[in-house]
Formats: C-alpha cells, sequence, structure tokens
C-alpha cells in the first residue's frame, strides 16, 4: 500500500461528503473531512482526505455520481479516473 | 393555560426538541456548509442527520431528494410555481388551504393556468369520481390535502392514485406528517409537502419537500449554496439546488430531536393518545346542548386529532374570547382554508378549532367542556 499518497475525494454536495464519511466510519475506515485544498477548487467547502487506498474507498461508497478523486504525492495532485458502481 | 391548537404548531415541545436546539445554541452554532472549520461542519452534520432521519421517516428512496423549506407553505409555492408551467390544467380539492389556493390563483392570472375543484362532503371526503372525471389527459398536476386543517379528514391515498392515473401528485401533508404512517414510494406519492414544527415536534422555522426522482421543479430561490463557488450558475445537485441561502439551522436541530423523541415514544402510542384525547372532545361536545360538531363523529384509524364546532348563536370569535378568558388557546375564523369553510357551509363566520396534542390531559379536556357548557347556556 502506497503510504506517502494521500487521497482526497470531492463530492458536489456537503450532504455527499457527509454521506460518503458515515458509510467510511461505519466501514472502518481511517479518513477526515478537511477543507478542499485550494488547488484543488476554490470551492468553499469541504472534502474527505484518507490514505487508505482510493479503489479502497471508492468501493465503499457505492454512488459515485459527482465524485472526483486526487491523489496527492510530494507536492503533487493528480486526478485519478473514478471507476465506480452506480 | 391550556393549549389546544396543535393544528397551528404543537406546543409545549418536547425535551428532546428544546435540548437539541438549546445544544446547536450552545456548542455548533456554525453556519453548515460553509467554510471548512469544525463548527461549519458540526452544523452540517446536524442538517445531514435530521435530513437523513425525515426522508427515512417517509421512506425517502435518496435523502438528497428531501429539500429543508421555510415552512409548508413555502413547499407548496416551490412545487406549485416549479412544475406548472403556462397554460397548464391543475386539479385540486375543495378542502384546499390558502397555501395552495394562493399559488394557483397567481398562475391562472399570471400563467393562463386552469384550476379545477373537485368537490367534497360536508363531512370532508373527496369525491373520487369527481376527481376521476376532473382529471384529462392535458392535466399537468393534481394538489390534493391530505387531511384536512378544520375537519381533520384524511383522504386516502390509494383511492387518490387510482383517479388520477400517472399524473403527478402533490400533496399537502401538513396536517398528517406525524399524525398518519406516509410511505411515498408506497403511496406513490410524487412531490409531498410538510411543515416540521406541528406533529413532527420541530420548532417554527422549517419545511420540507421530498421530490421523487424524475421530479425537478424550478427552483424558488438562487443565491450561495456553499458548493460549486466558483460558478454564478445555480448548482443542479441535490439539495443544494433548492436550498440557497443559511439553513434554518437551529430549526433543523430542534427537528432532530423531535425525531428523537418520535422514536423514543413511537408513533403509534402518540398516535393512539392523541386520538383518544380527540375522542374525548367530541364526545363531551356532543353532550352539551345548543352545541354544534363538524365531520366525521366516529373517527376511524385515518383522522387527525382536530375537531371544528360552534355554538349556536354565538359568534366563533365569542366563543374564542370566552376560552381566553379561561386561559384556554383555540383557533376561531376561518383557517387560512376560506373554501373549504364554503364547502362546510361556514363561510364567512368560520368555526371553533379544537386540537389537542400529545401532551394534552383528560382533566385539560375535562375543563374546556366546563367551559363551553358556560358559553352554551348563556
Amino acid at each position: 500500500m502506497p503510504h506517502d499518497r494521500v487521497y482526497y475525494l470531492l463530492f458536489a454536495t456537503i450532504h455527499d461528503v457527509l454521506k460518503a464519511e458515515k458509510r467510511l466510519k461505519s466501514a472502518g475506515v481511517n479518513m477526515e473531512v478537511v477543507p478542499v485544498p485550494r488547488s484543488l477548487s476554490s470551492d468553499c467547502g469541504v472534502c474527505i482526505k484518507s490514505s487508505e487506498p482510493m479503489q479502497v474507498l471508492v468501493g465503499f461508497l457505492g454512488d459515485t455520481a459527482g465524485l472526483r478523486c486526487f491523489t496527492f504525492k510530494g507536492t503533487e495532485y493528480r486526478e485519478e479516473e473514478v471507476s465506480g458502481s452506480e | 393555560m391550556i393549549y389546544l391548537d396543535n393544528a397551528a404548531t404543537s406546543f409545549p415541545k418536547p425535551e428532546e426538541t428544546i435540548d437539541s436546539v438549546h445544544h446547536f445554541l450552545t456548542f455548533s452554532g456554525g453556519n453548515p456548509g460553509r467554510g471548512g472549520h469544525p463548527l461549519s461542519i458540526d452544523a452540517a452534520r446536524i442538517v445531514f442527520e435530521a435530513r437523513e432521519g425525515l426522508s427515512s421517516f417517509i421512506n425517502g428512496k435518496r435523502s438528497e431528494r428531501l429539500i429543508f423549506t421555510q415552512n409548508g407553505t413555502e413547499s407548496l409555492n416551490l412545487a406549485i410555481l416549479g412544475l406548472i408551467g403556462e397554460g397548464d390544467h391543475v386539479v385540486t380539492t375543495a378542502l384546499e388551504h390558502n397555501s395552495v389556493m394562493r399559488p394557483l390563483d397567481f398562475l391562472t392570472k399570471t400563467r393562463h393556468v386552469q384550476v379545477s375543484v373537485v368537490p367534497c362532503s360536508p363531512a370532508g371526503s373527496l369525491d373520487l369520481k369527481a376527481l376521476k372525471k376532473a382529471v384529462s389527459r392535458r392535466t399537468k398536476a393534481v394538489v390534493v390535502n391530505h387531511g384536512s386543517n378544520i375537519l381533520g379528514t384524511v383522504q386516502p391515498l390509494d383511492g387518490v392514485r387510482e383517479a388520477i392515473g400517472d399524473r403527478l401528485l402533490i400533496l399537502d401533508a401538513c396536517q398528517t406528517i406525524g399524525n398518519v404512517p406516509i410511505d411515498v414510494q408506497k403511496d406513490a406519492i410524487d412531490v409531498i409537502c410538510f411543515s416540521c414544527h406541528k406533529a413532527l415536534f420541530g420548532i417554527q422555522g422549517l419545511g420540507a419537500v421530498y421530490l421523487r426522482e424524475g421530479v425537478d421543479p424550478i427552483p424558488l430561490k438562487f443565491g450561495g449554496t456553499g458548493s460549486n463557488s466558483e460558478f454564478t450558475e445555480q448548482p443542479t445537485a441535490l439539495p443544494d439546488r433548492y436550498e440557497s441561502g443559511t439553513p434554518a439551522t437551529p430549526a433543523i436541530a430542534g427537528l432532530l430531536g423531535g425525531l428523537k423523541f418520535i422514536e423514543r415514544k413511537g408513533l403509534k402510542e402518540i398516535v393512539g393518545k392523541k386520538r383518544a384525547a380527540t375522542e374525548r372532545v367530541l364526545e363531551g361536545l356532543q353532550r352539551i346542548p345548543g352545541i354544534r360538531v363538524y365531520g366525521e363523529m366516529e373517527r376511524g384509524d385515518r383522522s387527525l386529532p382536530i375537531v371544528l364546532m360552534n355554538v349556536d348563536n354565538r359568534e366563533p370569535s365569542e366563543v374564542g374570547y370566552a376560552c381566553n378568558r379561561a386561559d384556554i388557546s383555540v383557533r376561531v375564523g376561518l383557517h387560512c382554508a376560506p373554501m373549504a369553510h364554503r364547502n362546510l357551509g361556514t363561510f364567512p363566520g368560520g368555526g371553533v378549532r379544537i386540537s389537542p396534542g400529545y401532551f394534552t390531559r383528560d382533566d385539560e379536556i375535562d375543563r374546556l367542556m366546563e367551559v363551553m357548557r358556560t358559553i352554551a347556556a348563556r
């Protein structure tokens, strides 16, 4: 597992962020709700930050409509393709 | 003080409601979804939990389609103004509140909308045959009062759906939510509108609307949502599309408390207690000469804790004033439902509405009967 990486999950609404938080917490995933990094969006909202692999995170979510995933490594963010379930 | 106006708003509120509002104002207090600081996120979690809880309460399929509004009236305005367009035909009932009739009146004048009003019996039952006849291929929506705020009559949703076929059903459930079990999927409700401060035990300043998937009204208001802030275009994602501006978070916290109270007590016990109080009112009033009670005397499982009455040769306002002097709160007049009072034959004077709540005691009803006996004997 590449622990030097951090993953950010961005959603269309805070409702979706908190729904994801509920699912991930109930699955025992180590994660945090944090402000959206400025370099990802100029939005004033929040997103989910976790060091768990992105595929694991997305697998727990079920609904991936409107979801955007980013990997942070070193000093760079890279958007990942989301291959979700719905 | 004896409070018998729970159809206007429930009072007193359960401890859960008061504690929840108090806790929010004391410890959370942030603006939900506005910024990533802890108090904002805490507030957003309260809104999220309340939305999930309320959506689950009506068996909503997707909680993001549960939209918070200021009140039941705003919910109905969102549905009616947002879904009915130029030249559309709408069917509604003779029991509607002004929160339905006024937006429809506005649409007849501004969008050339045609409105057909289906009659009801004097006891408040909707004429389902007439409803079926009123619906045509060009009918855009059918707006139905689920439970009358003056008679307490509840319309059968299976009969309504059978009569209107696949037409869009907009249900005014302001009086029935929390008094009658509602399942938006099983009952095939396209849009349900209600307030949260009556039988849901929330506080004033909050209503809600649940939109079935595929029902997407034009928003009633546009503005900041805390999401997609880099764009001036209104977001399309729900619930944000319909919830511009700071929400009534203290009231949403109160709703969460109200839902906890309902869960702790059980809806069956709550409804049963209110039904027993209503029967005590009905029995007591029928024993007093000179008092006329409207609507069904035998209340079945699907009736509301609402009793409408008048005293012979007395204006409702006189009765209300006498109750005030006895420290009893009842609601007199037209109850914002002039068309329903016309249907009943009590327009323009209206009537005296007695609506007990979960906390109404037997001795309070007995005191009301003493006062009514005195008024009727004068």
